[in-house]
């Protein structure tokens, strides 16, 4: 399995995958472990350190507010900053077009090796495979997104992408593709796996041509852009090559640097409990005359994607994400499921929203269905975008576009037909739940069996 | 300019409702408003939290001593220091000291931080002749200099200094809160994956 494209997109697997993963007893407890006792705890404690936590999201979702409606002008600030700075502005309205400008400069500077900080938005753009197809040898540097490329997999979180790999795996992959270590050598501790992985990868980031990252945020005022880290890998990245690509997205921006600060105080205490990322890269433009480090050429690519075709519509909140993950962190389906079930870049609400936007809603409607409306999402979402509503809102036009067909699609009508007129589906459901009593627990799912009469029965017997 | 630009800014024109900004003040948490002698014990709180290591000089004088123990403790007698007029004009005796930028096979690196913010115990480095970035990331134990002056209680107070020093920002601004690290292996938290394993903040008293 490789990265997904916008070609070739696995979402209509997505009841598949989910199977695979829910027998695959190694992930669920990996997944438990991650999420519940990892993820979900260190939030609630990063939380608890900081009593503003609340009132930050609210400004952090004005914030995120006030740039979507002015998007022009602080874009066409950002570009007027970043270019008096000494750097260059690129504008791609489409993966194709951001891969093309991106293998572009590569070329023009003979590149033969790229590093590569971690960048979902270069997922997105499928950017790996444009390299390949160009002879450029890309080199993920994240940990995390190391191993996955090494096992040629995409990520299956936004912020933790191997964390479905258990360290025996990434042993094996270690030892079939690091030759020149010692052969019999000890991998079984994970100190002794970062080592390793610490040493190839150093190798990498001084031999690189070109070294590209994503951009977290971009800002206006400054023409700056900048990214989290807590491995240092994204900041050498754009320290030794004497070219570094940021690439990033129009909804990124927003106007100053104390906006930024706001975005910051949330991003990694919601992500993982962190009062701050280890490592915060600001940057603005390339290097400075008497500079002793730093890249000679500074680019900035701005993608579009039919992000624009969101604005002022009924999805229009979900350009406010700053993907820290929580969502998926908190998502009952995504626990059970895994990334990879999802099909596309983004999995878990935030996938589920935007999957069918880029892939099409007749390649992606089972993901907005997969969602039990239990609303944690929004609960958790630092910016508080109503990740149900938007599940809603492709629900409805899943619905419209035909999905799901046949029997179900009957199903839901004559269940539709029966819920409009309520005395009529009093009268059906109280034959419905002795059938279901009698059936009982003999059922190949833990749904409890419905006992004694109906609630409305109940209700009027005042029960209550 | 391009058409990608132009047909990029339309689409957003014809979107957008163009609205102007509520101005508020920025809300700092109230750990980030301390100010003197709790400020720079907020900040030594936090910066431990996150896992750096400080240590307490009265002067810059007392700056050699302190590596050389640094040094010892990472089996090494080489230091490479920032260009930064504070630290070359120490007496180095009997420390193999060099100026420079950061490179691949550096152990120890010792640099000056621009600003720190108590809030989150947070250095905040500013790339410029006198303070190459590699530094920052190639060591293995990165040791920085750390004025309690420069101590600032948020980060909204460090921009503001750097806005009013700098017409423009420099090419890097590096906060740094503790040491590197990964949890991409079975979420077990490690120190070291790309940066330094050992982050020293040598917190001094006096500027001169």
């Amino acid at each position: 399995m490789s990265t997904f494209t916008q070609d070739n997109p696995k979402c209509h697997d997505f009841l598949k995958g989910a199977k695979k993963a829910l027998d695959d007893d190694r992930l669920q407890a990996q997944l438990a472990r991650s999420l519940k006792d990892g993820f979900q705890k260190k939030r609630l404690k990063g939380m608890s350190r900081l009593p503003e936590y609340e009132q930050l999201r609210d400004r952090a979702k004005a914030i995120k507010a006030h740039t979507l409606d002015n998007l022009d002008r602080y874009l066409e600030q950002f570009e007027a900053q970043v270019m008096k700075a000494g750097g260059h502005v690129h504008w791609a309205r489409d993966d194709d077009e951001a891969a093309k400008i991106i293998i572009d400069i590569c070329k023009s500077v003979g590149a033969k090796t790229v590093t590569k900080g971690k960048s979902m938005i270069t997922e997105e753009i499928g950017l790996n495979a444009h390299f390949r197809a160009n002879g450029i040898e890309p080199v993920e540097t994240d940990l995390g997104e190391y191993i996955i490329q090494l096992r040629d997999e995409p990520p299956s979180h936004i912020i933790a992408p191997a964390f479905h790999i258990s360290k025996e795996q990434v042993a094996d992959t270690f030892r079939e593709h690091h030759k020149d270590q010692i052969e019999d050598r000890d991998l079984s501790q994970p100190t002794t796996l970062v080592h390793e992985a610490r040493e190839e990868l150093r190798q990498k980031f001084l031999k690189a041509d070109v070294g590209i990252t994503g951009s977290n945020v971009l800002v206006a005022e400054t023409g700056t852009g900048l990214i989290v880290t807590n491995e240092g890998n994204g900041d050498l990245t754009q320290s030794l090559p004497p070219v570094h690509i940021a690439v990033s997205s129009i909804e990124k921006v927003v106007p100053t640097l104390e906006d930024a600060d706001t975005i910051l105080r949330l991003l990694a205490r919601t992500a993982t409990g962190q009062e701050m990322s280890v490592y915060t890269t600001f940057f603005t433009g390339p290097k400075r005359d008497k500079d002793l480090d730093g890249p000679e050429q500074f680019h900035m690519v701005v993608l579009d994607n039919r992000r624009s075709d969101l604005l002022g519509g009924p999805l229009h909140d979900v350009l406010s994400c700053i993907r820290c993950g929580a969502c998926i962190n908190h998502c009952p389906i995504y626990g059970k499921v895994s990334g990879h079930a999802y099909g596309w870049v983004y999995p878990g609400p935030i996938g589920s929203i935007l999957t069918p936007h880029f892939v099409g809603v007749d390649e992606a409607h089972l993901l907005p269905n997969a969602c039990t409306m239990c609303g944690r999402c929004e609960d958790v979402c630092p910016v508080r975008i109503p990740l149900p509503k938007l599940l809603r809102t492709w629900r409805g036009r899943a619905f419209d576009a035909g999905h799901p067909g046949g029997l179900q699609r009957l199903g839901l009508r004559v269940w539709a037909w029966f819920a409009k007129r309520p005395s009529f589906y009093r009268l059906l459901v109280r034959p419905m739940v002795m059938v279901l009593g009698w059936m009982g627990s003999s059922r190949p799912y833990d749904l409890p069996a419905p006992q004694g009469s109906t609630f409305m029965d109940r209700y009027k017997r005042g029960e209550r | 300019m391009s058409s990608a630009r132009t047909e990029i800014l339309t689409r957003l024109k014809t979107a957008l409702k163009s609205t102007a900004r509520q101005t508020e003040p920025p809300l700092i948490p109230a750990r980030g408003l301390v100010k003197g002698q709790a400020c720079i014990d907020a900040f030594v709180e936090e910066a431990i939290y996150g896992l750096a290591e400080v240590v307490r000089l009265k002067v810059v004088t007392e700056i050699p001593k302190a590596l050389t123990k640094i040094l010892n403790d990472a089996e090494t007698t080489k230091l490479k220091a920032a260009p930064h007029a504070d630290l070359q004009s120490l007496d180095w005796s009997g420390v193999d000291v060099e100026f420079g930028r950061g490179e691949a096979d550096d152990l120890v690196a010792l640099s000056v931080a621009f600003a720190g913010v108590a809030e989150t115990g947070t250095l905040v480095m500013r790339s410029g002749v006198d303070a190459p970035t590699t530094l920052n990331f190639l060591p293995d134990v990165h040791v920085v200099v750390m004025y309690a002056g420069d101590i600032e209680g948020n980060y909204e107070a460090v921009w503001q200094r750097l806005k009013t020093e700098n017409k423009m920002l420099p090419r890097t601004v590096n906060w740094i809160t503790g040491p590197s690290r990964t949890a991409d292996i079975e979420q077990t938290m490690l120190l070291g994956a790309h940066g330094p394993r050992k982050l020293v903040i040598l917190l001094i008293n006096e500027k001169a």
